[in-house]
């Protein structure tokens, strides 16, 4: 049992939903990413995804690939980012350390670093598991015993393409929760999520043990309170990205702007303030 | 193919029946991509499968390959050139002198004959030096199909003539400011645009390269060049050539000709990559000689990378050859050693274009000439009664401005 698993089952017996934003580690800086991963903590943020900077983001949307490129610029390395949020687990009596973070990552960087070391590194660093956006469920089987092996878990997604049958057996490999992709697109902010949307993720969430969060576009409290009925979770990635970008000028401007995004979204019934 | 070899050794010797139903060629291929391709994907092994036991299909394709683009393409015997070298009889595949000017049309014709029977309405495409942007094009003109191609901003700049054909042709020139600007950052930019449109559009990937089916798709439709040149040494010379030689950046051009030649074990089959400036990292764009195996843009492939897995810059003056991965195909021949892979350096690759120019009124694109100078070298190597075919794959009016630029003199 990991940490996300924990974590939803508390929030089951609450009937409350997990409220988890994306951060790109090291945009700009990795003492940037640390503050602000303490700071969603304090907020009472259920969980937190560390989108670990790649070179060839084909699944993301230019705010997002802007975070890597700036990450990557100042020569982040995977060794530095795991060192950075173990420091930051190390205390559990710091809020962040009752916070499950799962990293995104590219199965480029995974594969290159080797799939045991990858899983290892991660584990001991604080990570309960793992969102790889270009490992299909065909390609996966590898990477899913290691996972399974070591308590990890690796997270996959279902989208609006995803044919029924197939995302059930998405969500037979999947472990924690299941990330359904509310648009057949890139990540970034949308105004308007696509139709049908609620009566997919309804028909999954029937036939699946697995909590459902869903990602992709989410950016205002209209959103959220669409969705969170039908799910167990919301994630929040280019809104709060987009907003962090402009720490290379002022980080507390940037920081505050995060948190009154944060605490405006989570004020929508069903996610739990401290 | 024996039952029980491991296509997975490197030992076993590679064969024609890959890749298997996942897309691997030995270890090499498969999919990596986003979950929001993947029935896009399965949708085209469907109707591709489909297309290829379709007679009426492969005769509207053969049809305008024959009328359209002029095929078969000539095998030519360069006397000149092999006189000069005083070694092995060499002969020219002009795939230059198709419509368009490169092998790329091969594979945009069939690729968009494809997009109609999916029932798709519109196209993009991603180009390095501006080829198969041209070849995309051409073909979505033909086929009254809108077309819209990412190009890096740095070849926008160095292919220019080609960004103009495009244009008049009626595509839509997307240039990409990402990264290092060029072909890699143009599939990026291409894949992306797909995520979101895959529902109506079909992406016509230029090269071996991506997720399954399409290294195994664009090297059949390739293979046109190799299955011509194959008979067409039969008749020229009345055996099989010795050696044949073909430049490789994604790799399409010398798939499609290596590919009907890899179970006629007697000819010896050379790849010849981007040495650029040098061997020093950063240097060249080389990932068969200097790389290793790793996952970019969809597939599982020799790359060039850091040791975090993230893309490591490469050069090439050639835009076309500018690229760190390659087809998981070649991997599969490089790792079971079919073919042999080498490469060449910008200043070897300008100075046979200046020869094959000079001495047999030929200006060849960049691209090519990489393989030029190579098989230079080897046909000195080799005796007059032996015979030397090099893939001729692209024109070369599009380099123009570029060597003179490069040269420092007046355009």
């Amino acid at each position: 049992m990991t940490a996300i698993d924990d974590l939803f089952r508390h929030l089951k017996a609450e009937n409350k939903k997990a409220f988890m934003p994306f951060i790109t580690a090291g945009d700009p800086h990795l003492g940037f990413t640390s503050k602000v991963l303490t700071k969603l903590a304090s907020l009472g943020c259920s969980m937190a995804e560390v989108g670990i900077p790649y070179s060839d983001p084909i699944a993301d949307g230019p705010v997002i690939q802007g975070s890597y490129t700036r990450a990557l610029k100042n020569k982040i390395k995977l060794a530095e980012i795991f060192d950075c949020v173990s420091r930051l687990t190390a205390d559990p009596a710091k809020p962040i350390a009752s916070m499950p973070l799962v990293s995104m990552v590219s199965y480029a960087i995974i594969f290159r670093h080797g799939l045991e070391k990858y899983v290892d590194e991660a584990k001991v660093a604080g990570f309960s598991g793992a969102i790889v956006p270009d490992l299909l469920v065909e390609e996966s089987d590898p990477l899913a015993k290691i996972c399974r092996e070591r308590d990890f878990n690796l997270i996959q997604l279902v989208t609006p393409t995803t044919p029924p049958e197939r995302a059930l057996k998405i969500a037979e490999q999947s472990s924690g929760f299941l990330y359904f992709v509310s648009v057949t697109g890139i990540t970034g902010e949308r105004t308007q999520l696509p139709p049908g949307l609620v009566d997919r993720v309804g028909w999954l969430r029937e036939r699946t043990p697995l909590p459902i969060c869903i990602g992709f576009g989410i950016s205002i409290p209209e959103h959220v309170q669409l969705l969170a009925p039908v799910c167990d979770g919301l994630i929040v990635g280019s809104a709060i990205v987009r907003l962090l970008e402009k720490a290379s000028e002022n980080e507390t401007d940037a920081l505050d702007a995060m948190t009154k995004l944060v605490e405006q979204l989570m004020s929508s019934p069903g996610f739990s303030p401290p | 193919m024996s039952l029980t070899a491991d296509p997975t050794t490197s030992e076993a010797p590679a064969d024609h029946n890959v890749p298997d139903q996942h897309g691997r060629f030995g270890k090499f291929g498969g999919r990596f991509v986003p979950e929001t391709l993947t029935r896009a994907l399965d949708e085209l092994v469907v109707e591709y499968d489909k297309a290829k036991r379709d007679p009426d299909f492969q005769a509207e394709l053969n049809e305008l390959l024959h009328r359209f683009v002029g095929r078969p393409s000539p095998l030519y015997h360069a006397a000149r050139f092999s006189k000069q070298l005083g070694g092995a009889q060499i002969w020219l595949k002009r795939e230059d002198l198709n419509h368009t000017g490169a092998h790329k049309i091969n594979n945009t014709l069939g690729q968009a004959l494809l997009t109609l029977r999916m029932k798709k309405t519109r196209v993009i495409a991603e180009t390095g030096a501006g080829q198969h942007g041209v070849a995309s094009a051409t073909a979505c003109a033909h086929f009254g199909l809108p077309c819209v191609v990412y190009m890096g901003a740095e070849d926008v700049r160095r292919q220019r003539p080609n960004v103009f054909s495009m244009r008049l042709l009626g595509a839509e020139v997307r240039p990409v400011e990402s990264g290092s600007r060029t072909l890699r950052d143009a599939v990026n930019e291409a894949m992306r645009d797909w995520m979101s449109s895959v529902e109506n559009t079909h992406y016509i990937i230029g090269s071996v390269i991506g997720p399954h089916p399409f290294p195994m798709m664009v090297r059949d439709f390739q293979s046109v060049i190799g299955k011509e040149c194959r008979e067409q040494c039969l008749s020229s010379f009345g055996r099989l050539p010795d050696t044949v030689v073909a430049c490789v950046g994604g790799g399409s051009n010398a798939a499609g000709m290596f590919y009907p030649f890899v179970e006629d074990r007697t000819v010896r089959l050379v790849g010849v990559e981007a040495g650029g400036r040098g061997a020093a990292p950063g240097d060249h764009a080389s990932p068969l000689t200097f790389g290793s195996p790793g996952v970019l843009h969809g597939s599982y492939s020799y790359v060039m990378q850091d040791e975090d897995g993230q893309t490591s810059d490469v050069h090439s003056m050639s835009a076309g050859l500018d690229y760190p991965g390659v087809g998981p195909e070649h991997s599969y021949w490089k790792d079971s050693h079919r073919v042999e892979y080498t490469s060449c350096r910008d200043d070897e690759a300008l100075a046979a274009f200046d020869f094959l120019a000079r001495n047999e009124g030929i200006l060849t694109a960049l691209e090519t000439c990489h393989a030029v100078a190579k098989a230079a070298e080897i046909a000195k190597t080799m005796t007059p009664d032996q015979h030397l075919v090099i893939c001729l794959s692209g024109r070369g009016d599009k380099d123009a401005a570029e060597l003179a630029r490069l040269r420092g003199q007046e355009w």
